[in-house]
Protein backbone atom coordinates (compact mmCIF):
# COMPACT_ATOMS: atom_id res chain seq x y z
CA UNK A 1 0.00 0.00 0.00
CA UNK A 2 1.66 3.15 -0.71
CA UNK A 3 1.47 6.73 1.25
CA UNK A 4 -0.85 9.09 -0.17
CA UNK A 5 -0.48 11.16 2.37
CA UNK A 6 2.21 10.96 5.67
CA UNK A 7 1.86 12.62 8.85
CA UNK A 8 4.82 12.92 11.17
CA UNK A 9 4.74 14.56 14.81
CA UNK A 10 2.18 17.30 14.08
CA UNK A 11 1.13 19.50 16.69
CA UNK A 12 -1.49 22.12 16.16
CA UNK A 13 -2.72 24.97 18.01
CA UNK A 14 -6.81 25.63 17.05
CA UNK A 15 -7.97 29.10 18.36
CA UNK A 16 -5.24 29.36 21.10
CA UNK A 17 -6.43 25.74 22.43
CA UNK A 18 -3.39 22.96 21.86
CA UNK A 19 -6.06 20.23 19.45
CA UNK A 20 -3.07 17.69 18.66
CA UNK A 21 -0.28 17.04 20.37
CA UNK A 22 2.62 14.91 18.47
CA UNK A 23 0.21 12.56 15.93
CA UNK A 24 1.56 10.78 13.73
CA UNK A 25 -0.59 8.87 11.20
CA UNK A 26 -0.13 7.25 7.57
CA UNK A 27 -3.12 7.62 5.63
CA UNK A 28 -2.79 5.22 2.35
CA UNK A 29 -3.93 5.42 -1.42
CA UNK A 30 -7.70 4.31 -2.19
CA UNK A 31 -8.73 3.34 1.73
CA UNK A 32 -11.69 5.15 3.44
CA UNK A 33 -9.82 6.19 6.61
CA UNK A 34 -12.59 6.24 9.52
CA UNK A 35 -11.72 8.77 12.47
CA UNK A 36 -13.92 8.21 15.46
CA UNK A 37 -13.26 10.30 18.97
CA UNK A 38 -15.07 12.39 21.53
CA UNK A 39 -15.80 16.26 20.76
CA UNK A 40 -12.32 18.14 21.67
CA UNK A 41 -10.07 15.25 20.45
CA UNK A 42 -8.97 17.18 17.61
CA UNK A 43 -10.54 15.01 14.39
CA UNK A 44 -11.74 17.92 12.76
CA UNK A 45 -8.92 19.85 13.35
CA UNK A 46 -6.93 17.17 11.80
CA UNK A 47 -9.17 17.83 8.12
CA UNK A 48 -8.18 21.91 8.54
CA UNK A 49 -4.54 21.52 8.52
CA UNK A 50 -4.71 18.35 5.99
CA UNK A 51 -6.25 21.09 3.58
CA UNK A 52 -5.05 24.48 5.35
CA UNK A 53 -8.32 25.67 5.72
CA UNK A 54 -6.44 26.22 9.92
CA UNK A 55 -4.96 29.27 7.71
CA UNK A 56 -8.14 31.10 8.32
CA UNK A 57 -8.67 30.47 12.12
CA UNK A 58 -7.15 32.99 14.31
CA UNK A 59 -4.73 32.11 16.93
CA UNK A 60 -3.50 29.28 15.04
CA UNK A 61 -0.49 27.17 14.46
CA UNK A 62 0.78 24.55 13.21
CA UNK A 63 4.03 22.86 13.37
CA UNK A 64 5.39 18.83 12.41
CA UNK A 65 5.28 17.48 8.95
CA UNK A 66 3.01 16.53 6.80
CA UNK A 67 3.55 14.92 3.39
CA UNK A 68 1.34 14.43 0.62
CA UNK A 69 2.87 12.38 -2.09
CA UNK A 70 6.19 13.02 -0.73
CA UNK A 71 5.59 16.58 -0.96
CA UNK A 72 5.42 19.21 2.03
CA UNK A 73 2.48 20.92 2.61
CA UNK A 74 3.71 23.97 3.54
CA UNK A 75 6.29 24.30 1.75
CA UNK A 76 6.39 22.05 -1.43
CA UNK A 77 3.11 22.75 -2.57
CA UNK A 78 0.96 26.18 -3.74
CA UNK A 79 -1.96 26.48 -1.36
CA UNK A 80 -4.30 26.67 -3.88
CA UNK A 81 -3.39 23.37 -5.84
CA UNK A 82 -3.18 21.54 -2.66
CA UNK A 83 -6.90 22.82 -1.87
CA UNK A 84 -8.26 21.63 -5.24
CA UNK A 85 -6.49 18.10 -4.69
CA UNK A 86 -7.09 17.66 -0.95
CA UNK A 87 -11.55 18.52 -1.36
CA UNK A 88 -13.57 18.99 2.03
CA UNK A 89 -17.03 18.13 2.88
CA UNK A 90 -18.85 19.71 5.72
CA UNK A 91 -20.77 18.59 8.26
CA UNK A 92 -23.91 20.60 7.30
CA UNK A 93 -24.66 20.63 3.85
CA UNK A 94 -23.46 23.61 2.14
CA UNK A 95 -24.93 24.06 -1.02
CA UNK A 96 -23.42 27.98 -2.89
CA UNK A 97 -26.54 29.89 -3.14
CA UNK A 98 -26.90 29.21 -6.70
CA UNK A 99 -28.39 26.35 -9.32
CA UNK A 100 -27.51 22.84 -8.89
CA UNK A 101 -25.73 22.74 -12.15
CA UNK A 102 -23.57 25.97 -11.30
CA UNK A 103 -22.94 24.54 -7.56
CA UNK A 104 -21.02 21.47 -9.37
CA UNK A 105 -19.77 23.61 -12.52
CA UNK A 106 -18.25 26.05 -9.74
CA UNK A 107 -15.05 24.56 -8.98
CA UNK A 108 -13.89 24.05 -12.62
CA UNK A 109 -15.42 27.72 -13.57
CA UNK A 110 -12.70 29.30 -10.75
CA UNK A 111 -9.88 27.41 -12.92
CA UNK A 112 -10.49 28.32 -16.11
CA UNK A 113 -12.70 26.31 -17.53
CA UNK A 114 -15.29 28.21 -19.93
CA UNK A 115 -17.16 25.53 -22.26
CA UNK A 116 -20.38 24.89 -21.54
CA UNK A 117 -20.57 21.53 -23.29
CA UNK A 118 -17.14 20.51 -21.23
CA UNK A 119 -18.76 21.93 -18.33
CA UNK A 120 -21.78 20.01 -18.99
CA UNK A 121 -20.09 16.88 -19.09
CA UNK A 122 -18.15 17.15 -15.84
CA UNK A 123 -21.81 18.44 -14.18
CA UNK A 124 -23.18 15.10 -15.47
CA UNK A 125 -20.45 12.89 -14.58
CA UNK A 126 -19.94 14.21 -10.95
CA UNK A 127 -23.68 13.88 -10.28
CA UNK A 128 -23.84 10.48 -10.99
CA UNK A 129 -20.42 9.46 -9.10
CA UNK A 130 -22.19 10.78 -5.83
CA UNK A 131 -25.37 8.82 -6.75
CA UNK A 132 -27.68 11.93 -7.41
CA UNK A 133 -27.84 12.72 -11.34
CA UNK A 134 -31.24 10.37 -11.68
CA UNK A 135 -32.97 12.24 -8.65
CA UNK A 136 -31.99 15.98 -10.26
CA UNK A 137 -31.48 15.62 -14.19
CA UNK A 138 -34.49 17.09 -14.91
CA UNK A 139 -33.74 19.83 -12.49
CA UNK A 140 -30.20 21.29 -12.66
CA UNK A 141 -31.16 24.56 -12.95
CA UNK A 142 -33.28 24.86 -9.58
CA UNK A 143 -31.39 26.32 -6.89
CA UNK A 144 -29.78 23.71 -4.72
CA UNK A 145 -31.54 25.04 -1.51
CA UNK A 146 -34.60 23.41 -2.83
CA UNK A 147 -33.10 19.88 -2.59
CA UNK A 148 -33.16 17.65 0.37
CA UNK A 149 -30.43 17.56 2.95
CA UNK A 150 -29.18 14.33 1.69
CA UNK A 151 -29.43 15.87 -1.41
CA UNK A 152 -27.66 18.42 -0.36
CA UNK A 153 -24.84 16.36 0.67
CA UNK A 154 -24.43 14.61 -2.17
CA UNK A 155 -24.86 17.89 -3.94
CA UNK A 156 -21.31 18.93 -2.36
CA UNK A 157 -19.74 15.82 -2.96
CA UNK A 158 -19.96 16.67 -6.51
CA UNK A 159 -18.55 19.92 -6.06
CA UNK A 160 -16.11 18.80 -4.55
CA UNK A 161 -15.20 16.26 -6.91
CA UNK A 162 -15.73 18.38 -10.04
CA UNK A 163 -12.18 19.89 -8.98
CA UNK A 164 -11.07 16.34 -9.62
CA UNK A 165 -8.95 15.91 -6.00
CA UNK A 166 -7.47 12.93 -5.26
CA UNK A 167 -8.19 12.68 -1.31
CA UNK A 168 -12.00 13.88 -0.43
CA UNK A 169 -12.08 14.44 3.35
CA UNK A 170 -15.42 14.05 4.77
CA UNK A 171 -16.03 16.28 8.23
CA UNK A 172 -18.66 14.45 9.96
CA UNK A 173 -20.98 14.66 6.86
CA UNK A 174 -23.54 12.57 7.70
CA UNK A 175 -24.67 14.03 10.99
CA UNK A 176 -27.58 16.16 9.70
CA UNK A 177 -29.21 13.54 7.77
CA UNK A 178 -31.91 10.87 8.32
CA UNK A 179 -30.49 6.98 7.97
CA UNK A 180 -31.41 6.67 4.69
CA UNK A 181 -29.41 9.85 3.12
CA UNK A 182 -26.83 8.57 5.03
CA UNK A 183 -27.27 5.24 3.64
CA UNK A 184 -26.74 6.97 0.32
CA UNK A 185 -23.92 9.18 1.38
CA UNK A 186 -22.12 5.89 2.17
CA UNK A 187 -22.47 3.82 -1.06
CA UNK A 188 -21.46 6.97 -2.71
CA UNK A 189 -18.73 6.44 -0.72
CA UNK A 190 -17.95 3.09 -1.33
CA UNK A 191 -18.26 3.63 -4.82
CA UNK A 192 -15.84 6.68 -4.98
CA UNK A 193 -12.91 4.45 -3.29
CA UNK A 194 -11.81 3.41 -6.68
CA UNK A 195 -10.82 6.14 -7.48
CA UNK A 196 -9.66 8.49 -4.60
CA UNK A 197 -8.79 8.13 -1.10
CA UNK A 198 -10.80 9.44 1.93
CA UNK A 199 -10.76 10.41 5.30
CA UNK A 200 -13.97 10.46 7.27
CA UNK A 201 -14.46 12.09 10.33
CA UNK A 202 -17.40 10.69 12.64
CA UNK A 203 -19.25 10.98 15.80
CA UNK A 204 -21.28 7.86 14.25
CA UNK A 205 -18.90 4.97 15.35
CA UNK A 206 -20.95 2.43 13.82
CA UNK A 207 -20.35 4.18 10.64
CA UNK A 208 -16.87 4.30 10.84
CA UNK A 209 -16.97 0.34 11.19
CA UNK A 210 -19.41 -0.02 8.20
CA UNK A 211 -17.53 2.12 5.60
CA UNK A 212 -14.45 2.48 6.73
CA UNK A 213 -11.51 0.34 5.84
CA UNK A 214 -9.16 1.37 8.84
CA UNK A 215 -9.93 3.14 11.74
CA UNK A 216 -7.99 5.78 13.92
CA UNK A 217 -9.11 6.61 17.51
CA UNK A 218 -8.19 9.82 18.59
CA UNK A 219 -8.09 11.34 22.25
CA UNK A 220 -7.71 14.89 23.50
CA UNK A 221 -5.44 15.07 21.06
CA UNK A 222 -3.63 12.40 20.25
CA UNK A 223 -4.00 9.22 18.21
CA UNK A 224 -4.75 6.45 20.44
CA UNK A 225 -4.33 3.79 18.12
CA UNK A 226 -5.11 2.97 14.28
CA UNK A 227 -5.75 -0.06 13.08
CA UNK A 228 -7.91 -2.31 10.47
CA UNK A 229 -11.86 -1.53 11.17
CA UNK A 230 -12.27 -5.13 12.35
CA UNK A 231 -9.87 -4.74 14.86
CA UNK A 232 -10.39 -1.97 16.11
CA UNK A 233 -14.69 -2.83 16.88
CA UNK A 234 -13.46 -6.55 17.94
CA UNK A 235 -10.41 -6.33 19.87
CA UNK A 236 -8.58 -2.94 20.17
CA UNK A 237 -5.33 -3.08 21.70
CA UNK A 238 -5.83 -0.08 23.81
CA UNK A 239 -8.46 0.10 26.80
CA UNK A 240 -9.68 3.39 26.04
CA UNK A 241 -10.24 2.35 22.67
CA UNK A 242 -12.51 -0.25 24.08
CA UNK A 243 -14.14 1.96 26.45
CA UNK A 244 -15.15 4.50 23.94
CA UNK A 245 -16.55 1.94 21.46
CA UNK A 246 -18.78 0.27 23.67
CA UNK A 247 -20.22 3.34 25.17
CA UNK A 248 -18.82 3.59 28.32
CA UNK A 249 -18.00 7.52 27.39
CA UNK A 250 -18.37 9.66 25.03
CA UNK B 1 -53.76 41.48 40.36
CA UNK B 2 -51.53 44.79 40.92
CA UNK B 3 -48.56 42.96 38.52
CA UNK B 4 -51.33 42.87 35.58
CA UNK B 5 -52.52 46.21 35.77
CA UNK B 6 -48.99 47.19 35.36
CA UNK B 7 -48.85 44.47 32.39
CA UNK B 8 -51.41 45.86 30.33
CA UNK B 9 -50.39 49.58 31.69
CA UNK B 10 -47.01 48.80 29.81
CA UNK B 11 -48.67 47.05 26.89
CA UNK B 12 -50.96 49.99 26.67
CA UNK B 13 -48.13 52.79 26.37
CA UNK B 14 -46.12 50.71 24.06
CA UNK B 15 -48.85 50.29 21.91
CA UNK B 16 -49.60 53.86 22.04
CA UNK B 17 -45.72 54.65 21.12
CA UNK B 18 -45.94 52.60 18.23
CA UNK B 19 -49.11 53.51 17.01
CA UNK B 20 -48.02 57.22 17.43
CA UNK B 21 -45.26 56.96 14.71
CA UNK B 22 -47.41 55.92 12.26
CA UNK B 23 -49.88 58.60 12.84
CA UNK B 24 -47.24 60.74 12.28
CA UNK B 25 -47.10 59.87 9.01
CA UNK B 26 -50.55 59.95 8.06
CA UNK B 27 -51.00 62.99 9.61
CA UNK B 28 -48.23 64.49 7.68
CA UNK B 29 -49.32 62.79 4.46
CA UNK B 30 -52.58 64.18 5.14
CA UNK B 31 -51.66 67.71 5.86
CA UNK B 32 -49.28 68.06 2.81
CA UNK B 33 -52.21 66.47 0.24
CA UNK B 34 -54.64 69.21 1.86
CA UNK B 35 -51.84 71.57 0.89
CA UNK B 36 -51.25 70.75 -2.40
CA UNK B 37 -54.72 69.18 -3.31
CA UNK B 38 -55.50 72.91 -3.93
CA UNK B 39 -52.87 73.58 -6.63
CA UNK B 40 -53.28 70.35 -8.57
CA UNK B 41 -56.42 71.26 -9.19
CA UNK B 42 -56.42 74.46 -9.78
CA UNK B 43 -53.80 73.90 -12.46
CA UNK B 44 -53.36 71.67 -15.46
CA UNK B 45 -51.02 68.58 -14.27
CA UNK B 46 -49.37 67.90 -17.13
CA UNK B 47 -48.08 71.48 -17.05
CA UNK B 48 -47.08 71.30 -14.11
CA UNK B 49 -45.18 67.70 -14.33
CA UNK B 50 -43.74 68.01 -17.82
CA UNK B 51 -43.81 72.55 -17.94
CA UNK B 52 -39.86 73.52 -18.30
CA UNK B 53 -40.44 76.80 -16.74
CA UNK B 54 -40.52 77.58 -13.08
CA UNK B 55 -41.60 81.23 -12.97
CA UNK B 56 -43.98 81.15 -9.80
CA UNK B 57 -43.63 85.18 -9.55
CA UNK B 58 -43.90 85.99 -13.34
CA UNK B 59 -47.38 87.30 -14.67
CA UNK B 60 -49.40 84.96 -15.41
CA UNK B 61 -46.48 82.66 -12.84
CA UNK B 62 -45.24 79.30 -14.80
CA UNK B 63 -45.42 76.56 -12.09
CA UNK B 64 -42.98 73.66 -14.67
CA UNK B 65 -41.81 71.12 -11.89
CA UNK B 66 -39.89 69.62 -14.77
CA UNK B 67 -36.55 71.78 -13.98
CA UNK B 68 -36.43 71.22 -10.70
CA UNK B 69 -37.55 67.45 -10.95
CA UNK B 70 -34.54 66.93 -13.40
CA UNK B 71 -32.41 68.79 -11.02
CA UNK B 72 -33.22 66.59 -8.63
CA UNK B 73 -32.58 63.57 -10.37
CA UNK B 74 -29.16 64.74 -12.21
CA UNK B 75 -27.93 65.55 -8.87
CA UNK B 76 -28.91 62.03 -7.13
CA UNK B 77 -27.46 59.77 -10.18
CA UNK B 78 -24.43 61.80 -9.74
CA UNK B 79 -24.19 61.69 -6.65
CA UNK B 80 -24.95 57.40 -6.51
CA UNK B 81 -22.57 57.14 -9.67
CA UNK B 82 -19.65 58.49 -6.98
CA UNK B 83 -20.95 56.73 -3.82
CA UNK B 84 -22.25 53.10 -4.80
CA UNK B 85 -19.00 52.20 -6.22
CA UNK B 86 -16.95 53.58 -3.52
CA UNK B 87 -19.20 52.67 -0.85
CA UNK B 88 -19.16 48.88 -2.38
CA UNK B 89 -15.02 48.82 -2.33
CA UNK B 90 -14.84 50.46 1.03
CA UNK B 91 -17.46 48.08 2.62
CA UNK B 92 -15.80 45.05 0.93
CA UNK B 93 -12.61 46.29 2.32
CA UNK B 94 -13.93 46.80 5.45
CA UNK B 95 -15.09 43.35 5.68
CA UNK B 96 -13.16 41.35 4.17
CA UNK B 97 -9.70 42.77 3.97
CA UNK B 98 -8.69 44.84 6.69
CA UNK B 99 -7.66 43.67 9.71
CA UNK B 100 -9.79 43.24 13.28
CA UNK B 101 -7.84 46.98 14.47
CA UNK B 102 -8.32 48.82 11.56
CA UNK B 103 -11.79 48.01 11.02
CA UNK B 104 -12.89 49.63 13.56
CA UNK B 105 -11.20 52.62 13.13
CA UNK B 106 -12.62 52.56 9.71
CA UNK B 107 -16.12 52.00 10.69
CA UNK B 108 -15.65 54.59 13.18
CA UNK B 109 -14.70 57.43 10.84
CA UNK B 110 -17.39 56.20 8.48
CA UNK B 111 -19.97 56.67 11.40
CA UNK B 112 -18.18 60.31 11.95
CA UNK B 113 -18.72 61.11 8.14
CA UNK B 114 -22.38 60.59 8.93
CA UNK B 115 -21.60 63.11 12.07
CA UNK B 116 -21.04 65.53 9.80
CA UNK B 117 -24.14 68.16 9.90
CA UNK B 118 -24.91 68.94 6.16
CA UNK B 119 -24.49 72.63 6.81
CA UNK B 120 -20.70 72.47 7.27
CA UNK B 121 -20.26 69.83 4.57
CA UNK B 122 -22.31 72.60 2.08
CA UNK B 123 -19.62 75.56 3.69
CA UNK B 124 -16.80 72.93 2.65
CA UNK B 125 -18.23 72.49 -0.87
CA UNK B 126 -18.11 75.90 -1.57
CA UNK B 127 -15.19 77.32 -0.27
CA UNK B 128 -13.05 74.07 -1.38
CA UNK B 129 -14.82 72.11 -3.66
CA UNK B 130 -16.73 74.85 -6.00
CA UNK B 131 -13.37 76.38 -6.90
CA UNK B 132 -11.73 73.32 -7.98
CA UNK B 133 -14.32 72.01 -10.36
CA UNK B 134 -14.28 75.73 -11.54
CA UNK B 135 -10.61 75.66 -12.69
CA UNK B 136 -10.85 71.72 -13.47
CA UNK B 137 -13.32 72.42 -15.60
CA UNK B 138 -12.63 75.85 -16.73
CA UNK B 139 -16.15 77.11 -15.94
CA UNK B 140 -18.05 80.72 -14.93
CA UNK B 141 -18.91 78.78 -11.82
CA UNK B 142 -17.53 75.82 -9.66
CA UNK B 143 -21.28 75.79 -8.04
CA UNK B 144 -22.85 73.10 -10.75
CA UNK B 145 -25.01 69.66 -10.16
CA UNK B 146 -21.38 68.19 -10.17
CA UNK B 147 -20.66 69.94 -7.30
CA UNK B 148 -23.62 68.69 -5.39
CA UNK B 149 -23.69 65.28 -6.87
CA UNK B 150 -19.59 64.96 -4.81
CA UNK B 151 -21.16 66.65 -1.63
CA UNK B 152 -24.58 64.21 -1.55
CA UNK B 153 -21.96 61.46 -2.58
CA UNK B 154 -19.52 62.22 0.56
CA UNK B 155 -23.76 62.39 2.58
CA UNK B 156 -24.70 58.61 1.03
CA UNK B 157 -22.00 57.19 1.53
CA UNK B 158 -22.31 56.03 5.72
CA UNK B 159 -25.40 54.81 4.76
CA UNK B 160 -24.28 53.02 1.92
CA UNK B 161 -21.16 51.17 3.59
CA UNK B 162 -22.76 50.38 6.54
CA UNK B 163 -25.70 48.57 4.81
CA UNK B 164 -23.45 46.78 2.21
CA UNK B 165 -21.06 45.80 5.13
CA UNK B 166 -24.13 44.62 7.22
CA UNK B 167 -25.15 42.53 3.78
CA UNK B 168 -21.81 40.76 3.56
CA UNK B 169 -20.90 40.03 7.10
CA UNK B 170 -24.58 38.33 7.32
CA UNK B 171 -23.18 36.06 4.55
CA UNK B 172 -23.13 32.60 5.84
CA UNK B 173 -19.27 31.72 6.99
CA UNK B 174 -20.08 28.15 5.17
CA UNK B 175 -20.32 29.84 1.84
CA UNK B 176 -17.11 31.50 2.29
CA UNK B 177 -15.32 27.95 3.55
CA UNK B 178 -17.33 26.39 0.50
CA UNK B 179 -15.63 28.29 -2.07
CA UNK B 180 -11.73 28.65 -0.31
CA UNK B 181 -12.09 24.64 0.22
CA UNK B 182 -12.71 24.04 -3.89
CA UNK B 183 -9.64 26.51 -4.25
CA UNK B 184 -10.46 29.71 -5.10
CA UNK B 185 -8.90 32.67 -4.36
CA UNK B 186 -10.33 35.17 -1.38
CA UNK B 187 -11.35 37.42 -4.56
CA UNK B 188 -12.78 35.05 -6.25
CA UNK B 189 -14.80 34.05 -3.61
CA UNK B 190 -15.94 37.78 -2.88
CA UNK B 191 -16.55 38.42 -6.23
CA UNK B 192 -18.38 34.95 -7.44
CA UNK B 193 -20.37 34.05 -3.97
CA UNK B 194 -20.25 36.59 -1.05
CA UNK B 195 -21.46 39.28 -3.11
CA UNK B 196 -24.46 37.68 -5.42
CA UNK B 197 -25.53 36.37 -2.14
CA UNK B 198 -25.10 40.00 -0.45
CA UNK B 199 -27.15 41.39 -3.55
CA UNK B 200 -30.68 42.46 -2.07
CA UNK B 201 -28.73 43.94 0.74
CA UNK B 202 -26.65 45.74 -1.57
CA UNK B 203 -29.45 46.71 -3.59
CA UNK B 204 -31.24 48.26 -0.25
CA UNK B 205 -28.21 49.97 0.33
CA UNK B 206 -28.69 51.66 -3.05
CA UNK B 207 -32.32 52.57 -2.33
CA UNK B 208 -31.46 53.93 1.19
CA UNK B 209 -28.59 56.22 -0.54
CA UNK B 210 -30.79 57.64 -3.20
CA UNK B 211 -33.11 58.51 -0.54
CA UNK B 212 -30.87 60.04 1.47
CA UNK B 213 -29.48 62.08 -1.26
CA UNK B 214 -32.27 63.17 -3.03
CA UNK B 215 -34.42 64.33 0.33
CA UNK B 216 -31.26 66.38 1.42
CA UNK B 217 -31.38 70.27 1.28
CA UNK B 218 -28.70 72.33 3.03
CA UNK B 219 -25.49 71.18 1.23
CA UNK B 220 -27.44 71.20 -2.46
CA UNK B 221 -29.13 74.67 -1.92
CA UNK B 222 -25.40 75.74 -1.50
CA UNK B 223 -23.47 74.29 -3.61
CA UNK B 224 -25.74 73.49 -6.78
CA UNK B 225 -26.04 76.90 -8.08
CA UNK B 226 -29.73 77.21 -7.43
CA UNK B 227 -30.79 77.81 -10.96
CA UNK B 228 -33.96 76.90 -11.83
CA UNK B 229 -33.32 76.26 -15.28
CA UNK B 230 -33.39 73.06 -17.56
CA UNK B 231 -30.33 70.99 -16.51
CA UNK B 232 -28.38 70.10 -19.46
CA UNK B 233 -25.09 69.37 -18.35
CA UNK B 234 -23.98 68.00 -15.04
CA UNK B 235 -21.70 71.20 -15.57
CA UNK B 236 -23.90 73.53 -14.63
CA UNK B 237 -26.22 75.39 -12.11
CA UNK B 238 -29.35 73.40 -11.35
CA UNK B 239 -31.76 73.39 -8.35
CA UNK B 240 -32.92 70.76 -6.80
CA UNK B 241 -37.08 70.06 -5.89
CA UNK B 242 -36.06 70.45 -1.85
CA UNK B 243 -33.33 73.97 -2.47
CA UNK B 244 -36.36 75.45 -4.15
CA UNK B 245 -39.08 74.36 -1.35
CA UNK B 246 -35.80 75.98 1.47
CA UNK B 247 -35.13 79.15 -0.69
CA UNK B 248 -38.75 79.96 -1.34
CA UNK B 249 -40.94 79.64 1.63
CA UNK B 250 -39.27 82.44 3.54
CA UNK B 251 -40.47 84.82 1.16
CA UNK B 252 -43.74 83.61 -0.46
CA UNK B 253 -47.32 84.93 0.68
CA UNK B 254 -48.82 82.56 2.72
CA UNK B 255 -52.24 81.45 0.93
CA UNK B 256 -51.06 82.48 -2.25
CA UNK B 257 -50.93 79.66 -5.97
CA UNK B 258 -46.97 80.19 -5.16
CA UNK B 259 -47.33 78.85 -1.75
CA UNK B 260 -49.49 75.67 -3.10
CA UNK B 261 -46.96 75.31 -5.19
CA UNK B 262 -44.20 74.82 -3.04
CA UNK B 263 -46.58 72.63 -0.91
CA UNK B 264 -47.07 70.31 -4.41
CA UNK B 265 -43.71 70.04 -4.73
CA UNK B 266 -43.15 68.68 -1.35
CA UNK B 267 -45.84 66.30 -2.13
CA UNK B 268 -43.92 65.29 -5.22
CA UNK B 269 -41.12 64.32 -3.36
CA UNK B 270 -43.05 62.66 -0.88
CA UNK B 271 -44.37 60.18 -3.60
CA UNK B 272 -40.70 59.42 -4.94
CA UNK B 273 -38.86 59.16 -1.15
CA UNK B 274 -42.01 56.89 -0.80
CA UNK B 275 -41.30 54.52 -3.51
CA UNK B 276 -37.98 54.41 -3.05
CA UNK B 277 -38.26 53.42 0.51
CA UNK B 278 -40.79 51.09 -0.74
CA UNK B 279 -38.59 49.69 -3.09
CA UNK B 280 -35.65 49.26 -0.62
CA UNK B 281 -37.69 47.59 2.05
CA UNK B 282 -38.96 45.26 -0.61
CA UNK B 283 -34.95 44.75 -1.48
CA UNK B 284 -34.62 43.47 2.44
CA UNK B 285 -37.50 41.48 2.86
CA UNK B 286 -36.47 39.30 -0.59
CA UNK B 287 -33.29 38.57 1.45
CA UNK B 288 -35.05 37.76 4.76
CA UNK B 289 -37.27 35.26 2.99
Amino acid sequence: MVNKITIENLKAVYEGVLALNGVNLDIRQNEILGIIGPSRSGKTTLLKVLNRMIDFVPRSRVEGKILFDNLNIYTDIRLLALRRKIGMVYALPLPLPMSIFDNVAYGPRLHGTKSKSVLSDIVEKCLKASYLWDEVKDRLDSQAFQLSGGQQQRLCISRTLAVEPEVILYDEPCSGLDPISTAKVEDAMRELKEKYTQVLVTNNTKQAARVSDRTAFFLMGELVEVDNTKKIFTGPSDERTNDYITGKFG
Amino acid sequence: MIKKFFESLIEKAIFISGITAIAIVVLIFIFLLKESVYFFLNNNLAEILFGMDWYPISEPPKFGFLPLILGSVLVTVGAIVIAVPVGLAAAIYISEVAPGWFKEILKTGIELLAAIPSIVLGFVGIVVLAPFIRNLFNLPSGLTAFAGSIMLAFMAMPTIVSIIEDAINSVPKSYREGSLALGATHLQTIRRVILPAASSGIMAAVMLGIGRVIGETMAVLMVTGNAAIMPTSILQPVRTLTATIAAEMGEVIQGSMHYYALFGIGFVLFVITFFINLAADMFLHRKKS
